[in-house]
């Protein structure tokens, strides 16, 4: 891996995972989804979509999808994706001090499995 | 504190989605993109043709639509699960990636990138079967 895939792998991660914690802030306010038809959908997507944290989330996202379009233009893609897999790492941390989700000891471990898989993947 | 039971059924079935057509994008996306090209010029000329000769590519198209299907079904899990619980469920989409990675694009998948993809679903699914609602609706 060279310096500059590792810098677009940090923008990757951190630029998903901030997104993913104001779009799941966004979901939380607006609560549980009960039907599916499409007009309601359509509704609670318009909905999410006037919160100014899903906006912030989706510019963190796009600008991890263009990084991570640039990546896939100079490695192969089963090397890219497992290892943004590291964003559980970031995931878990945002969860309980972004979020307030409880990260009990059984979720440490697998963070933990998840990043010696990710070290494999780089090895491999 | 656990998911109501009503709510499974709706959960796995979300999750999936979201693996299916999660994986089923990077793949797309790598397949434009090796016919796009490497990104070698930075100069802002060559960047901008880049970027349209991108997005005139049919599988960049594809690959956006089965990603938008993957947020649909992300923002409506969100609306009741945690994001410590869904993140790592919807793991199961690494193992997809690789597997279609190898038998769609012929990427050759050294067997340690195969013990690493399976040792990250191990930790995912660990991570899964925590609590998966930890704070309180709303």
């Amino acid at each position: 891996m060279t310096v500059r895939d590792a810098v677009f792998l940090f923008i990757v991660i951190v630029g998903g995972t901030g997104g993913e914690l104001a779009v799941t802030h966004t979901m939380k306010k607006i609560g549980e989804v009960r039907t599916f038809y499409p007009h309601h959908l359509l509704r609670v997507i318009l909905r999410a979509f006037r919160s100014g944290w899903m906006w912030f989330g989706l510019g963190l996202m796009t600008i991890s999808f263009f990084s991570l379009l640039m990546l896939l233009s100079w490695e192969n893609v089963s090397f890219v994706v497992p290892v943004t897999a590291l964003s559980y790492v970031l995931g878990a941390f945002g969860g309980k001090f972004l979020l307030g989700e409880r990260v009990e000891p059984r979720r440490w471990i697998g963070v933990a499995l998840v990043c010696l898989g990710v070290l494999l993947v780089c090895v491999g | 504190m656990k998911l109501p039971h009503r709510l499974h059924g709706k959960t796995i079935c979300l999750i999936g989605l979201m693996a299916v057509f999660g994986s089923l994008g990077d793949v797309l996306l790598r397949k434009g993109m090796k016919q796009v090209g490497a990104v070698s010029n930075w100069r802002p000329e060559a960047l901008l043709a880049t970027f349209e000769k991108t997005f005139r590519s049919g599988p960049i198209w594809l690959g956006i639509t089965s990603l938008l299907l993957f947020f649909v079904a992300y923002l409506l899990v969100l609306s009741w699960a945690d994001y410590s619980y869904v993140q790592p469920a919807s793991a199961t989409g690494y193992f997809f990636v690789v597997v279609l990675g190898y038998l769609l694009l012929g990427e050759v998948i050294p067997r340690m990138r195969w013990i690493g993809v399976l040792v990250i679903c191990l930790g995912v699914l660990l991570v899964g079967g925590t609590a998966p609602r930890t704070t309180e609706e709303g």
